[in-house]
């Protein structure tokens, strides 16, 4: 059971750590599909 | 006399019978100056299928334009219904500053059969399906009962998954199981979520839906990977799991067919979870980042290549691509969470002792020389540790 729990707490912290890596590095649709003279935020 | 009239009404009744349809279509387009019939406009409205070529081909020629130095010439040879057809039918040479093939397409349909399809046949297959399975397993249950281990627990144990084996394990269950459920509260937001909770409770779930879908999609491609690595060399196919089909696994009856590490059921799982889990990750890819990874058309490609009866449209605009891998991935996830939802009962309720093999890894000696004989044999020949219950505690 140890080992199922530990899984499932990666899992947790491997998908905050790929949000804030893709938000870093510009992969949302939105900027992909936006030219440099539109501000998203 | 009376001869010739019958034969002049006999060539033209055969005239008529063998004219060809479009013909009369042209014919029909010619009083119409070549624009839509009211038999295209009916055709549509019943949902058949329109040739659309009159208009989707007729798209204008500068080169039969009148010259500009002519009486009412023109500066160019493309009229303004020509050159809204062209944006309707994606034909014009639209130029974006964002330097995106997709933001060039200004008008297209395929939405709106994409939309039909994902709230008609594929959440009725999502709903049926998943509930189907889940009456059909409570059904058996409790016709069947829960599959006992035959004369009671040994009281010893044998490792049946090392601790790596069953993290990679858990790693793809949890994130599967969260992308099971977030994918069908996504699905089915506006049909059941908004009409029950409301638009206020659907925007959150989606949101939190979307974000959690997005992000452990990528514990899921990576265990797919690790279990794939770890576990396909016990899962090639051999004669002894049709051997294990033909006496219905054990489940039907109370045979106990012979098995190693994985019985032919639990290959038919893995290869399920393998192919499936790659076509839903790469589709699933083309969703997470729109318009970069267009599959489809040359996947329709190999196809007729394969099948040229299959005529399958290689031509896709950008937009139809998404459509059509949101469909895919929406098709292939719900036969994975079908299948699934029938791994977890056996693995758990469905069968005694089960569960251990993944929980902490030790499995009664007795269930699994019921269950995985041969494998047993061959742990026991390795020098395996047999251990007693109480030693785990």
């Amino acid at each position: 059971m140890k080992t199922m729990l530990a899984a499932f707490a990666f899992t947790a912290v491997v998908s905050v750590g790929a949000y804030f890596v893709l938000s870093e590095m510009g992969f949302s649709s939105a900027e992909t599909q936006s030219a440099p003279s539109v501000r998203l935020d | 006399m009376n001869l010739k009239v019958l034969g002049a009404c006999l060539a033209a009744l055969l005239t008529f019978a063998v004219t060809p349809a479009h013909s009369q279509d042209e014919g029909q387009r010619a009083s119409t100056g070549g624009a839509q019939t009211l038999e295209d406009i009916l055709a549509r409205q019943k949902g058949l299928e329109v040739d659309e070529s009159f208009r989707r081909d007729n798209l204008g020629n500068p080169e039969n334009a009148q010259s500009i130095s002519d009486n009412l010439g023109v500066l160019g040879g493309v009229s303004s219904s020509d050159l809204y057809r062209g944006i309707r039918y994606a034909e014009t040479d639209v130029k974006v500053s964002n330097n995106s093939h997709a933001s060039e397409i200004l008008v297209q349909d395929g939405g709106m059969s994409w939309l039909l399809t994902r709230q008609g046949g594929i959440q009725a297959f999502a709903g049926y399906g998943i509930g189907g399975i889940i009456v059909a397993l409570a059904a058996f249950y409790f016709l069947r009962g829960r599959m006992a281990i035959e004369g009671g627990p040994s009281g010893q144990t044998i490792e049946r998954f090392k601790a790596f084996e069953r993290f990679g394990h858990w790693c793809l269950a949890g994130s599967f199981i969260m992308l099971a459920i977030t994918g069908l509260l996504l699905l089915f937001g506006r049909s059941v979520i908004i009409p029950v909770f409301g638009h206020e409770a659907n925007a959150t779930i989606a949101t939190f839906s979307i974000w959690v879908h997005n992000n452990i999609a990528w514990v899921f491609m990576a265990s797919l990977v690790a279990i794939f690595v770890m576990w396909v060399a016990h899962n090639i196919p051999t004669k002894l799991d049709l051997q294990w089909f033909a006496k219905g696994g054990g489940i039907v009856g109370n045979a106990h067919p012979s098995a190693r590490k994985f019985n032919g059921g639990q290959k038919l799982i893995f290869w399920m979870t393998v192919i499936l889990g790659a076509s839903v990750s790469m589709s699933g890819l083309s969703l997470l980042f729109p318009f970069e990874f267009p599959m489809f058309a040359s996947t329709f490609e190999v196809i007729n290549t394969i099948i040229p009866a299959m005529g399958l449209q290689t031509d896709l605009l950008p937009h139809e691509e998404m459509q059509l891998a949101h469909l895919w991935h929406a098709i292939v996830a719900t036969t994975m969470i079908i299948a699934i939802v029938a791994h977890i009962y056996i693995g758990s309720v469905g069968m005694e002792g089960a569960f251990d093999a993944m929980g902490n890894g030790q499995v009664d000696l007795e269930w699994a020389r019921q269950h995985h004989d041969l494998w047993v044999e061959e742990e026991e020949a390795k020098g395996a540790p047999i251990q007693k219950v109480g030693d785990l505690r």
